[in-house]
């Protein structure tokens, strides 16, 4: 931390002469590749809805971390996340339901469960809303350290897993021809978005979240005509809109997580009007 | 069962034997007592109503689908052994906004290197010459969404002989392809069984294309109906009472 400290106040920025920022702008340049790369795979499996659903179920993991009186409740939530992405993959698999109709069941469960949980015995809500709203400029050298060993984890995983990945969300039968573990790599998938997402609920808030692990994605597919240039398109609007919205958040005093969701959607619209000449 | 060739001494060749195969979904029998011997070199067409169970035939085949019996693969000097398949999907069809192309389906199959770090010098090499057996090397960078039914089916069909298969596995292939397309396609397959000497079965619904490309037509409602050559197939009394064919299909 030291090193970026010094390396910011060498930088004749403003707003990088404060010590919450200098946090914030480390936080999101590890933040932005782990949703730029996930996102390009929720968008192409077509599991936006679920990853809203994994953070409902991180809010309710934090409640009931609260309720027991785990010290570090994101721990908590870390593990209920988990379960719940290996139980909706289980029920999934041997369902003939359609893949949102269970994610609602789950989802409005996992709601249901958290608020419950929450304001038992007449609790006050209040002190979740950071975890509705976030907010990135709290956020501790120690959980820049977490982010940081779930960056090297996720880009492990998806220098070993990304083939597979791919193959099985654009054709499982051709995948499991190929010798695939269909139902692992996409079991191991739903585990790092859960890891992910419940990572950054305190610094991204609950509401705005799966927004920024839809959109890179999105905006990218937009201009991607292979696999290389739709990673390299999400990471890179991921990282644009993250330095940006700090930059947002620190001029007009408003939320950072919104700000960068408002850029991402601006680069979704600005894409989409180009989308046709790279088809 | 009405059967009319039935190959039950494989000699020195080497073939694709099934045996008793009997697949169940709760307590009812999808497919019932399937015997099949396939030799290789020999093209054999899939034919019967929808819900005849040749889907899951070829799954059965494949490993995907449980069942009883015996599949095994015999070749000269060899004890039975599991096969090696080449397989092209059902209607296979992709999202056509999908930024995945060519070069990067083939990459996902075939290599370790992840496909997001581009597909390297000497694997765009092996996309080329495995395309080149399909006459299909200009599609490298297409998208595979933007592909057509026939081009789709060549990219695939490419990507199933990558490495050479003992037997290739095509459900429908003639499903959503032109007519010109059809016949392209057939002589395709012919000119890669005889080149490599691999055993073809294929499911079809297209019954005019099969007394010129097939070697042996096998007729499935339930269980083997009739087998043989497709002149003998398509004029059997068990095809004119599934397809309600007073004069068969000849």
């Amino acid at each position: 931390m030291t090193i970026w400290y010094a390396l910011c106040e060498a930088l004749p920025i403003e707003m990088l002469q404060w010590d919450f920022m200098k946090n914030a702008l480390l936080a999101l340049l590890l933040m932005a590749p782990l949703f730029g790369i996930l996102s390009t795979m929720i968008v192409t499996g077509h599991m936006s809805f679920f990853s809203d659903a994994l953070g409902h179920s991180a809010f309710t993991g934090i409640a009931i971390g609260s309720l027991f009186g785990i010290a570090a409740p994101t721990w908590a939530a870390v593990l209920f996340s988990v379960v719940f992405a290996l139980l909706f993959s289980y029920i999934r698999r041997g369902s003939n339901h359609a893949s949102d109709t269970l994610i609602g069941v789950f989802s409005s469960a996992a709601v249901a469960l958290g608020i419950l949980v929450a304001t038992m015995g007449g609790g006050s809500f209040t002190k979740y809303n950071k975890y509705l709203i976030g907010d990135v400029l709290s956020i501790t050298p120690s959980e820049i350290g977490l982010l940081a060993l779930t960056l090297a984890a996720v880009l492990v995983f998806w220098c070993l897993y990304a083939n597979r990945l791919t193959l099985t969300a654009v054709h499982p039968q051709l995948a499991s021809s190929r010798g695939i573990p269909v139902n692992l790599s996409q079991t191991l998938f739903t585990v790092a978005i859960a890891v992910v997402v419940t990572l950054s609920i305190s610094s991204m808030g609950l509401l705005i979240l799966n927004s920024l692990l839809v959109l890179p994605g999105a905006a990218s597919r937009n201009l991607a005509r292979n696999q290389k240039q739709y990673h390299l398109f999400s990471v890179l609007f991921a990282l644009v809109s993250g330095i940006l919205g700090l930059a947002v958040s620190y001029c007009f005093g408003c939320s950072a997580g919104a700000a960068i969701s408002l850029i991402l959607t601006a680069l979704f619209a600005l894409t989409y009007f180009f989308r046709g000449r790279s088809a | 069962m009405n059967e009319l060739h039935y190959g039950g001494s494989c000699g020195h060749a080497c073939c694709l034997r099934v045996e008793n195969l009997s697949v169940k979904i709760g307590t009812s029998h999808i497919l019932k007592d399937m015997n099949l011997h396939v030799h290789c070199g020999e093209m054999v067409a899939l034919i019967g109503p929808n819900g005849a169970g040749k889907s899951t035939f070829l799954k059965a085949i494949l490993g995907q689908r449980e069942y009883s019996g015996v599949i095994a693969f015999t070749e000269p000097g060899q004890r039975s052994h599991k096969p090696r398949i080449g397989y092209v999907p059902q209607s296979p069809s992709f999202d056509p906004g999908e930024p995945v192309s060519v070069a990067d389906l083939f990459a996902c199959c075939m290599s370790k290197r992840p496909a997001f770090l581009g597909v390297s010098k000497a694997m765009r090499q092996t996309i080329l010459e495995c395309l080149d057996r399909v006459h299909g090397q200009d599609l490298i960078d297409k998208r595979v969404g933007t592909l057509s039914g026939g081009e789709l089916q060549r990219v695939l069909l490419a990507l199933a002989l990558e490495p050479i298969p003992n037997i290739l596995i095509l459900d429908e292939p003639l499903s959503g392809v032109d007519v010109e397309g059809m016949t392209t396609l057939m002589d395709m397959l012919d000119e890669i069984r005889k080149t490599y000497d691999l055993s073809i079965l294929m499911t079809t619904h297209d019954f005019s294309m099969l007394p010129r490309y097939a070697d042996q037509a096998v007729l499935i409602d339930g269980t083997i109906r009739a087998k043989g050559t497709p002149e003998e197939v398509l004029s059997s009394q068990a095809f004119r009472d599934i397809f309600h064919m007073k004069g068969g299909a000849l």
